[in-house]
Parts: structure tokens; sequence; C-alpha cells
């Protein structure tokens, strides 16, 4: 008896408590309609719209450049931050309905696999005649360099001097070099430099070259700064990097960095120098403003920042190289056509039978 | 997925090579061993912080809870500035475990997802019906005994469904094992799109990874065909007596510190350490307030959505309404780049009027973290007995009331814990944001990631701290929910 009269104002209870739970609920979901139709309709094929960038570079550095762009030229601009493989793979998932009107690669290779796919509007010669050495730029008129970086040798000052570094990248292969080297197969710009490896040397050197690293057991980082970072704490004595991020790795700490870059021979397949670029997507709706954003950033106030933010090379004549670095045309980056470097599919492959990846 | 027909036969090739089977074991291990020890890791925790009178219960619950807001680069990060080569212990010459590879990889992955188990376990205690308990003892069962007996079987269906979560997160997961260097699927996977840009290839592989984890889900589904566990006659839960430890107090108070000063001190210490070396962080209300919102508007959509799926799970007998509960499950063993870009695809090209909206944003986040919230809907489903609400049902309550009037008041506690674990995730979650997310949209995720790939971790630290921060006050606030119940009863 006593417990039929318990039950009943259990429930009431419980009534009472699910009133809170239904108004939150349906509370939030008038909040999501709300931030639903706040958000539709800004996205328009409309020739007047903000030109819409995907910048596969890091926003530390791009913001500032949009913001003076936007100063300069009354252009509303929006950015989609990413990485730039991801935000390559998301071009092509979107195609010819992406709202994208250019794209800011880290890389050629990105460029390229765009290019390949159809997806970039062929550039106007004045674009491109900015940037006149045709190493840093696409033959075909898809893409132009921003800036460069140089492939390098970093290695920990304490344990080695200049004089004990190889002068070619094949002699990591080594016994001396044993379990002392850092590299990121991961990572875009190692590919880039094995591709370059294979269009210079062949498949099969790059192959057996790739072979002999492996068993000398380098130590696999995620990326160059890792592998910077382990340098400074002893855990390896060189790393394949490239150039800026011994400057980027020094920024932030209190004591000296007792890392440095040194460059292999000229032509050596290690000293390869890779550039990050630009394209416009097929189709864009504002080619105008995007190649207006182009010639902004192919400028000498653009690229003066990049090389103070980065210090990464300028491709433009005239503009100054980041302090402390050789000068660009000093760097013996090997005679490639970067386009190529957009074969990472068989590098891929190579790396994958060699069991690195 | 139909993405896979494109990969060109040279690929079939790969996939039959001897390494594909190699990563399979591997990764299938690696699931496993990280399974397993976050069951040993978060049962008894759960149980410590539900049944027994162990002093600060409350914070202890929200505390181990936080490994989950911890980014993943961030663990990855301090696990080797601890153990690495040249970390603290290397430098102070003390004697290290080897952290690269496996063992780093279990220990790295368990300490962030152990907490996917503990609220699951907690929940399905929580909500027992403490009565059974007592039955068991008033029948002459020891204390102990009695607990083990009759706790068995719901802390068995959520070790079950979180243990799956926990497996399906290992085989997705991608920070970790690069940083610790141990190969898997998922690695493999991300080569293959970040250096390939080849979408096919990784979509046959990607194939190939739902492939163990249906084999996992049909493991799950022989496991539970073990009989139902319902509540008693009564209609709500009550708070239980809780058992007194004793003695144990003490070792049990240095067990909880020793894992949250593990999982959760050593990752804001490095973290407060970044602080310290002075960044500027920016100002962070706004990218704080639309973390907050679209983590506690996911978290309540995604509840409410595996309400009817959790039902049918328990209750449904049909293959069908199985076969639909296991299939969403599959997007969490994905890793989430493969997830996002199948999303893109079908936003699109079929629901392009959303594309690039925060709804869209948020669909993407509720199709990736449902089954954290389904397992603990099902499970609470499960430990409800249908007599009640055919009780309620003749005594002339239409069928809304009886759902909202006495299913959902006795849900709390599993409804509580399943909106956590999505609120959590979604606070920290990246990439989807990143390429699914309206334009310009600015989430503390993304500050820390732009600040860290920047290398400057002094500016990562802010963001990072209010991350937690917050992620800790959500946790506290969902959980009040669970407590509420139990007063209310």
């Amino acid at each position: 008896m006593s417990s039929r009269s318990a039950a009943p104002r259990r429930l009431v209870g419980a009534s009472a408590s699910a009133v809170p739970v239904a108004s939150f609920v349906s509370g939030a979901l008038v909040v999501l309609a709300a931030l639903a139709l706040a958000a539709c309709g800004q996205r328009s094929a409309d020739p007047a719209g903000p030109l819409v960038v995907y910048s596969g570079r890091n926003e530390a550095m791009i913001a500032p450049l949009v913001e003076q762009f936007r100063a300069a030229h009354g252009v509303a601009v929006e950015v989609r931050y990413g990485e730039t493989a991801q935000l390559a793979a998301l071009l092509l998932e979107e195609g010819a309905r992406t709202p994208a009107d250019v794209f800011l690669s880290q890389d050629a290779g990105a460029l390229g696999a765009l290019a390949r796919a159809g997806r970039l509007a062929a550039l106007p010669q004045a674009v491109l005649d900015r940037v006149p050495d045709p190493r840093f730029r696409s033959p075909d008129g898809r893409w132009v360099g921003t800036s460069g970086r140089a492939r390098v040798l970093a290695y920990d000052t304490r344990a080695l001097t200049r004089a004990e570094l190889p002068t070619s990248v094949r002699a990591l292969t080594e016994p001396a070099w044993k379990g002392r080297v850092g590299w990121a197969p991961t990572n875009a710009s190692f590919q880039g430099f094995v591709t370059a490896f294979r269009l210079l040397e062949g498949d099969a050197a790059a192959a057996a070259w790739l072979r002999a690293m492996k068993a000398n057991q380098p130590r696999v980082y995620k990326n160059n700064l890792a592998i910077v970072e382990a340098l400074a704490r002893g855990e390896i004595a060189v790393g394949l990097v490239n150039h800026y991020y011994v400057h980027a790795a020094a920024k932030g700490r209190s004591e000296p960095l007792p890392v440095a870059n040194h460059h292999f021979a000229k032509d050596d397949p290690g000293a390869l120098i890779n550039v990050a670029g630009i394209g416009v997507l097929a189709g864009s709706a504002r080619p105008a403003k995007a190649q207006a954003f182009i010639e902004f950033l192919l400028g000498a106030e653009a690229q003066r920042h990049v090389a103070d933010e980065t210090h990464e090379y300028p491709l433009v004549p005239g503009a100054p190289p980041p302090a402390g670095l050789r000068p660009i045309a000093e760097v013996g980056s090997p005679t490639i056509d970067l386009s190529r470097l957009d074969a990472l599919q068989d590098t891929v492959r190579l790396l994958q039978r060699a069991g690195i990846l | 997925m139909w993405r896979a027909r494109d990969a060109d036969p040279a690929a079939w090739d790969l996939l039959l090579h001897p390494r594909t089977l190699d990563l399979f074991t591997r990764t299938a291990t690696l699931a496993v061993a990280v399974t397993a020890v976050g069951a040993v890791v978060a049962v008894p925790l759960a149980w410590l912080t539900v049944a027994s009178d162990l002093p600060g219960r409350r914070l202890w619950t929200v505390a181990l809870c936080l490994p989950l807001a911890v980014p993943s680069y961030i663990s990855g990060y301090v696990l080797l500035a601890a153990f690495g080569d040249g970390g603290l212990l290397d430098r102070w010459g003390w004697p290290r475990p080897d952290v690269y590879g496996f063992s780093g990889a279990v220990l790295a992955l368990t300490a962030s997802t152990f907490p996917l188990m503990f609220l699951s376990c907690r929940a399905a205690l929580a909500s027992q019906d403490p009565s059974l308990v007592e039955a068991a003892r008033a029948l002459g069962r020891p204390p102990g005994l009695a607990l083990a007996a009759v706790s068995w079987p719901p802390l068995a269906r959520a070790r079950g469904s979180s243990g799956l979560v926990v497996a399906f997160y290992v085989l997705s997961d991608f920070g970790a094992v690069s940083l610790l260097q141990y190969d898997t699927f998922s690695r493999a996977i991300y080569m293959q799109l970040e250096g390939a840009f080849d979408r096919s290839l990784a979509a046959l592989w990607s194939l190939a990874l739902v492939a163990p984890a249906l084999a996992l889900l049909v493991l799950s589904a022989v496991a539970a065909r073990r009989g139902p566990q319902a509540r008693a006659g009564r209609a709500a839960t009550r708070r239980p007596r809780p058992v007194a430890l004793g003695p144990w107090t003490a070792p049990a108070l240095g067990g909880c510190a020793l894992i949250v000063a593990a999982a959760v001190g050593l990752p804001v210490a490095v973290i407060g350490w970044w602080a310290a070396q002075g960044g500027r962080g920016g100002a962070l209300l706004d990218p704080a307030l639309t973390s907050l919102t679209i983590a506690a508007v996911t978290a309540v959509v995604t509840v409410v959505g595996s309400l009817p799926l959790g039902y049918l799970a328990a209750r449904s007998p049909s293959p069908a309404a199985r076969l639909l509960e296991r299939v969403s499950y599959a997007a969490y063993a994905l890793p989430p780049i493969v997830v996002a870009l199948s999303l893109v695809s079908f936003g699109i090209h079929v629901a392009s009027f959303a594309y690039g909206t925060l709804a869209m944003l948020v669909f993407a986040h509720v199709v990736r973290f449902g089954p954290l919230a389904l397992g603990t809907s099902k499970g609470g489903f499960a430990a409800l007995s249908p007599r009640l609400g055919e009780a309620a049902a003749s005594l002339g309550r239409a069928p809304l009331a009886v759902a909202t009037r006495v299913a959902l008041p006795l849900l709390r506690a599993d409804l509580a814990a399943g909106a956590a674990l999505v609120f959590l995730s979604v606070m920290k979650e990246l990439p989807a944001t990143l390429l699914l997310g309206p334009i310009g949209l600015d989430t503390l995720p993304r500050r820390i990631w732009t600040a860290a790939g920047d290398g400057n971790f002094a500016a990562a630290a802010s963001p990072a701290l209010v991350l937690i921060a917050l992620s800790s006050l959500g946790v506290a606030l969902t959980l009040r929910h669970e407590r509420a119940a139990e007063q209310a009863a």
C-alpha cells in the first residue's frame, strides 16, 4: 500500500524536472536554426562579392598581408586556413562548385596536382613575368611562386663543425651517420626533395639511396620543426629540413639555438629550392580581384614581409634576401622543373616499396 | 566510399602487399591493448567516484574527464618532453621508459581515451538500482561480492560499448601514432592524402580500415546477446548508500591523484610553462564563445538524435535496427579527415543550400561523434525496465508523456554522460572545423593550431588553457544533471 502512494509522487517530481530538459533542448534547436539562417546566403558567385582565398600558409603570416591588401585595394577578402594537402583535397572534392577564387599553397606539388586535375586557370603573362626565373613558376602558366625554401642539412653545432659535414646528401648513407640523421618522410617538402632526386638521378638511384638510408637507421619525425627541436635536444646530429626552420625555432628561445644550416654543393639534389605558390581556380567569378591579390603578393612590400616574417627567399628581382642568409643565386639548386614535382604519386610508391612510408 | 572504385589496379596490388597485413596486425594489437589498459584504469575509477565514500568524488570526476579536453598534439608533446630522447628524465639522467613505438602509443592513447570508458561506466553504475545490491546483501552475500555480482552486467555492457568506441578511436587516431612513430592504417591513409593527394587510394585503405571495424562490431553484437538487467520495481533511481572505503581511502586517493597528475596535471603544467614564456594571445572571448556554442549545440542535438537509435538498438530485435546502429559506429573508426572529405562531397552535391554553414559543421560533428552518445543512450535503455513504460501507459499516459515523464528522468545519468563525451570531443575538434565550417570561423583549437604551426607555443598556451578550463566547466555542468536526478529521487 505504501509503495503505491509513493510512486505517483515520484512521477510528479520527475515531470517537474523534465520541463527544463525539454526547454533546454528546444532552446538549443532555436539557436541552431538561427545560426544556420544567419550563415545562409553568404555564398555566391557574385563578381562583386568578397575574394575567397584558401590558404595552406599560416594565418600568422598571411593575415597581416590580407589586411594590407584590403586597405590598399578596398577589396573584401575571406580566408579559409588549413593544411595545404587537406585544402587541395577539399578543392578537388568541391570541384567546379568551389566557392574559392585563389589557392595559396605551401608547395608546388599541391598546385601541380590541382593544375593536373584542370582546376587552375591560366595566369596573365604580366603576372608570370614578375618572377623571371623559370624554375620558380609553372611552365604552362597555371601558378607562380611567391617565396623560396632551400633544402638544407641542419646540424647540432655542439657535436659537429662545418668541415665535418658532407657536400652531398648521398654521403648520409655512410656508416659515420648511422642513427644520427633525422628526417620526416611524411613531410611534403621531404617528398618534394625525393621527387627531385628521382627526376635528376633516376628511379633506381633514388630507390637505392632510400634503402641505404633506411639501413642507416634515421630517426623519423613528424615535420621539420620537430627535427630542429630534436637537434637542439641533442637527439640527432644532423637533419634534412628547409632552411627557415632553424630561424623559426630560434625565435622564441631565450638562449641561442645550437643548430645551424649547411648547404650541399651546387646541383646536389639535397640543395633543391622549392617554392610556395599561388594559383587562381578555374571558373572563379572574380578573376580581376584574384589577379590584383597575386600582384600584391609579388609586390616589394609583401615580398619583404615574407622575408622578414618567415625567413623565406623572395623571388621577385630586387627584393633583398632575409638577414644572415646566403643569397638565393649562390645556393646551388639543381636545374629542375618544379612543376614535375607534382608527380608525388611515384615518389610515395617508391617510399612505400622501400618500407619507409 | 565510391571514391575507392577510382583507385588504379596498382593500388589493389599494394593493398595485397605483405605490409598491409603487417599494418593490420599492428593496428589491431594497438586497439586491443589500449582498450584493455583503459578498462583496467576506468572501471575502478568509475566505481570509486560513484559507489564509494571517496572524499571529493565530484571534483575527481570532472578532473578524470579532462584528458578528453587535451588536444592530442599537446599530450604527445608532453609525453616526448617528459620521456623522450633529450626530455626531462633524460636530462636528469634518470632511467626512463622507451616511449617510441608500441608502448608509447599505448600510453598516450590510453591517457587520452580512458575517460570515454570512465564516463560510460560511471553512467552505468549511477543509473543502477541500488536495491539490487541491497537485495543481494540481504540474501547473505558479503558486501564486496554482492556489488561485484550485481554491478558486473551493466558494467560489462558499458565497457563493451565504450570499449568499442575506444578501439575505434585508436583505429582513427593519427596525431599520437605519428608523433610516437608507430605505424597504423590511419597513418598510411594520411600519407596517401597528404603526400600524394590520392583520394582514391586513401578511400580504398579507409574501406580496408572499416573491415576490422566491422569485425569488432560483430564481436560486440555477440557479446551483447547476454540478457538485459533492468531496474527492480521502483520508478526512480535513488541515491545508494556509499560503500565505506575505511583504510583503503588513502590508497584510493593516491591512485586518483596519480592518474589525474599524469593525464591532466602534466599537460597543464607544460602549457603553463609555455604561458610563462610570455606570448601575445589576442582576445579569446569570441573564439571561446564560438567553441562553447558549437560544442553545446552539437552535444544536445547528438544526444536527442541518439534517443530513437539507442531505443531501437536496446529494444528492437530486428536485424535492421542492429545494422543501423552498427553502421553509425563506422564513422568513428575512420580518420576524421576522411569523414570530413566525404561530407564535403555530400554537402556540395546534395545539401548545397547548407554547405559552408554552421548547420553543416554541426551535422558533421553529429555524424562523427554520434556513437559516443549512442553507446550511453543504448546502455540507459537497456537498463530501463520495459514494464515501467507499460505500467505508465496502462495508467492512461500518452506515449509522449511516458517518454518525457518516465523514461527521460531515469535516463538522465546516461544522457548526461553522452552529452559530456560529445561536448568534450567537439571542443577540441579541428579538421572538420577548418574544412567544413563557415569561412573565418574562429575557434579555440584553431587558435592553438595556428600558433603551434607558427612554432609559437607561448601564444598557443592561453587558448589551450581557456579550452581546458571551459571544458571542465562544461563537464561539471553536464554532470550536474546526473546529480540532480539522484537528488530528485
